[in-house]
């Protein structure tokens, strides 16, 4: 037996705010269970059969009382509901533009990460302190959840969606990761540690292409050696060319499919009217499943990729549309 | 008393008397025979959930994993869950305490539908021996919550087995709450108006609505599960084109408000026994009753707390967060009004009474834990954790059990004509309850640490906490090992109780103890509010007359 924990790590921006959310919870529970199991001992004791204590002047019903006994659970929830509700909107909103962005793809019964320089781990995370990270998750099989305690953060990772979850990581240290949803057989055992590095020691890292590591685990499961280090965009790059989509998707609309130029984060038009943000989620969809959302001009001609590409190779994929900015007008030549 | 307390040596004549044969047993259509059935059934199947609940606690005293494989270990803790929710804690207390005492509280002679109400048990049995067979046949892994695309796509196990007898008991507690609406709303004796009826009436009520309304939801959505898997439709599996998460809308659309099919009608039982105990009307009966039905509205809105993590939108998250604090008023009101109760009673601390205290102090824990996860900010921390195990082990199966034991002791003498030895039923009493404490308290403590449920493994730091779960469970197994043996030793050698040991009111206590087969001589007329124990004194000399003297010497 290794030692008695009773306090989790506290290591992200967000940890220090829900650690206070959860002592005031707690000093709520253990006051209401002292007051009710006060009272419930001392009528036990007062009033039990035999006693002299007066019975006179009980009453059957109080509204007052009643309507009290109401209201002051109702506003130690209401006060909780706000505190814990504007706690995670600001917490949970839109993530700083600075913010690393790292993929995460879940499968049983791994963590894959992909760094955007394409630094790829597997079931272990190198991030710098002090800057706050953004995670795209998906998972290739089943659901999954990435959890790690000392942030307090927890995102369910769900096949055929990205999620995403930001934070701030405050300290360094090694972290545990686990997957709290249940996945299957070795769920207990898709764990990985996430290491929080000083952003110097962090920057070697980077340049070591990932090879500096504090230490792997155990298992074997280390970094992807020996497979492309291409970053993400490039990969994504490569694949975009070796599948071809460049032969309908031109630098320019008007091709037989819209242009991917610009495309990330404007609004499309569909054929049935409605309006869809061209975001990651829906440029997954649409390498996917092309015909689920049709832009508007455009035939539905496009095939479906659906079982060609991983979760992975599509994520570089959406990857490099993503990097895919307007041409400057004057460069724009006839091809 | 209206009915002649049966001499020594004189047997009369009652419901279990009325035929000793096999078939007069499985074809009988009394209620109160229907409720021996499923007393005995219950207790089997909880039998099978505790060992296995053992099981689970004896693999986790080491990390390592080593008693067990993982995938064993996986089909241990979702056989627990799904024998524990679906045959034991669901149809505990409506099945054998409500089958034996609703048409007798009412003052009617059976339930309305008293075939309908046999064939709720062959039902039961049939689902429960179909997943206690999925198990023996290699045992399902996929917890009892059934989340595809695993249980859907990815298990080898039994899951469509399992499914079908979850499936089926399902229809046998819609069957058991029809017949519940039905027999209240119509068969009521001469008098008995609503807001004369006992608590526990109430109670059964609220949950027979829950019951009708949700169950057929989780049915269709573990049938379709089944269908998924069997001829790979997509519904819920998104490789097939389906969406995961309208699983899990479904599922906790049934499955948050069957907490309070499993707790309300434990509620019930704790209104009835702390009157009777107090000697006083239950403080506030109107607020108490309304309240019952304003959790089982409620109730119905909270499903998407179980769903923070998901992703599903912020604006969602807010919804049922602020409803799901809401619901904890009426719970709230419920512990105070049952606390009031007692303020000015005459208090006998009687084996039931036991459990009543025991039960507000469980409640009152596992319903303030229970802030923690409705509110977003710390939810996404303690989701999927042990937190949340212990939460739901302390309001769902400790409310849950000590209102069963708290009912079963308190009607046992009526069911039965004995009295169990109060000793020992007290000491089972203190054992459960420290057992209890020491089995889920630790795992609060683990849950915030970040120990995630359903794990085989565990980081060696968390071993301490775990082994003093572990023997918590080992305490917790004597204390429920205890009533078996004494309450079969008192169905022979227990003092006669007569037909109202505890000197209560309610018209149960109006019949003989064994009640007849047909529960009254004639039909009785009721002339006052519930609980009428103003004249408490008067009662207890009439019950030291009847029975209870007996008990003690």
């Amino acid at each position: 037996m290794k030692g008695v924990a009773l306090l989790p790590d506290t290591a992200s921006t967000f940890a220090q705010q829900v650690d206070l959310l959860f002592w005031f919870l707690t000093a709520v529970t253990v006051f209401f269970t002292l007051l009710i199991a006060g009272l419930v001992l001392y009528f036990a004791y007062r009033y039990r059969r035999g006693s002299p204590a007066s019975r006179a002047g009980a009453k059957e019903t109080d509204l007052r009382l009643e309507i009290g006994w109401s209201l002051i659970p109702l506003t130690v929830g209401l006060i909780v509901f706000v505190w814990a509700t504007k706690l995670y909107a600001d917490a949970y909103g839109p993530p700083p533009d600075n913010a690393l962005e790292i993929f995460v793809i879940g499968k049983q019964w791994m963590w894959h990460l992909q760094h955007p320089n394409g630094i790829r781990e597997n079931n272990e995370l190198h991030i710098p302190a002090g800057r706050p990270v953004k995670l795209t998750l998906i998972s290739q099989d089943v659901i999954h959840s990435f959890f790690v305690p000392a942030f307090r953060i927890k995102r369910d990772v769900l096949p055929g969606r990205y999620n995403t979850v930001w934070f701030t990581p405050t300290r360094p240290g090694k972290y545990h990761l686990f997957c709290a949803e249940y996945c299957g057989t070795q769920h207990s055992r898709m764990i990985g540690w996430v290491y929080v590095m000083e952003p110097a020691e962090y920057e070697k890292w980077l340049a070591s292409g990932g090879e500096a590591r504090p230490g792997a685990i155990a298992s074997g499961a280390g970094t992807m050696a020996g497979v492309s280090t291409a970053s993400l965009v490039q990969a994504g790059e490569q694949l975009y060319k070796q599948l071809r989509c460049n032969a309908c998707h031109g630098a320019t609309d008007g091709q037989r499919g819209p242009t991917h130029y610009g495309l990330f984060g404007k609004k499309v038009k569909l054929r049935d009217g409605t309006v869809v943000v061209a975001d990651e989620a829906y440029i997954r969809e649409s390498i996917l499943r092309p015909l689920a959302k049709v832009v508007d001009g455009y035939e539905p001609i496009m095939p479906s990729y659906e079982g060609l590409l991983n979760e992975e190779r599509t994520l570089q994929l959406v990857a490099y549309i993503k990097s895919l900015k307007k041409p400057v007008q004057t460069a724009e030549v006839k091809p | 008393m209206s009915v002649a307390v049966a001499k020594p040596g004189e047997v009369k004549h009652n419901y279990l008397n009325a035929g000793d044969t096999v078939r007069s047993w499985l074809l009988t259509t009394d209620h109160k025979r229907i409720a021996v059935l499923y007393l005995v059934s219950v207790t089997l199947f909880f039998a099978v959930g505790g060992l296995l609940a053992l099981l689970i606690r004896l693999e986790l005293l080491t990390p390592q994993g080593d008693l067990m494989t993982s995938e064993t270990y996986n089909r241990v803790f979702t056989m627990h869950g799904v024998v524990m929710i679906f045959l034991f804690l669901i149809p505990a207390i409506p099945a054998v305490l409500g089958n034996f005492l609703v048409p007798l509280m009412i003052g009617a002679r059976d339930l309305a539908f008293p075939r309908l109400n046999l064939a709720s048990w062959y039902v039961y049995m049939a689902g429960g021996l179909i997943a206690t067979w999925a198990m023996v046949n290699g045992g399902v892994d996929t917890g009892w919550t059934f989340y595809p695309p695993y249980s859907s796509s990815y298990s080898t196990s039994q899951v469509t087995l399992t499914i079908v007898g979850a499936f089926l008991v399902g229809f046998s507690s819609i069957f058991t709450g029809i017949n519940f609406i039905v027999t209240i709303h119509k068969m009521r004796a001469p008098g008995l108006t609503w807001f004369r009826l006992p608590l526990f009436i109430w109670a059964h009520y609220a949950t027979s609505v829950i019951i009708v309304l949700g169950t057929p939801v989780v049915a269709i959505t573990l049938l379709l599960v089944a269908v998924e898997r069997v001829f790979r439709l997509g519904i819920f599996d998104p490789a097939l084109g389906g969406d995961p998460i309208l699983f899990q809308h479904l599922f906790w659309f049934y499955s948050h408000p069957a907490v309070y099919i499993m707790i309300l009608p434990a509620m019930g039982v704790i209104s009835e026994v702390i009157a009777c105990f107090s000697r006083k009307r239950v403080f506030g009966y109107h607020f108490v009753a309304f309240s019952s039905v304003a959790i089982a509205v409620v109730g119905f809105l909270v499903w998407g707390h179980h769903m923070f993590t998901t992703g599903q939108s912020v604006y969602a998250g807010m919804v049922f967060s602020l409803l799901s604090f809401l619901v904890a008023v009426p719970s709230a009101v419920k512990v105070f009004n049952w606390t009031a109760t007692m303020y000015k009673g005459t208090i006998e601390f009687r084996a039931p009474m036991l459990y009543v205290m025991g039960f507000l102090g469980l409640f009152v824990i596992g319903g303030l834990t229970g802030l923690f996860l409705a509110s977003l900010a710390t939810d996404i921390h303690l989701q999927d954790t042990y937190f949340v195990v212990a939460h739901f082990h302390y309001i769902m199966v400790g409310g849950t059990i000590f209102g069963y034991l708290a009912g079963l002791h308190f009607w046992w003498p009526k069911m039965t004509g004995r009295m169990y030895p109060e000793g020992i039923a007290k000491l089972a009493a203190l054992i459960i309850f420290a057992g209890f404490n020491l089995t889920f308290f630790p795992q609060f403590v683990l849950g915030y640490l970040g120990m995630p449920r359903r794990y085989h493994w565990y980081p060696e730091e968390w071993q301490m906490l775990h082994v003093m779960s572990s023997a918590g469970a080992a305490l917790l197994g004597i204390g429920y090992i205890l009533p078996i043996f004494y309450l079969l030793w008192s169905l022979r050698n227990g003092a006669i109780a007569g037909p109202n040991p505890w000197g209560a009111t309610g018209l149960e206590w109006k019949t003989d103890s064994p009640p007849i087969t047909h529960n009254f001589e004639e039909t009785p007329i009721v002339t006052e509010e519930p609980y009428a124990y103003e004249n408490h004194h008067q009662h207890e000399e009439v019950a030291s007359g009847t029975g209870a003297s007996t008990a003690e010497a």
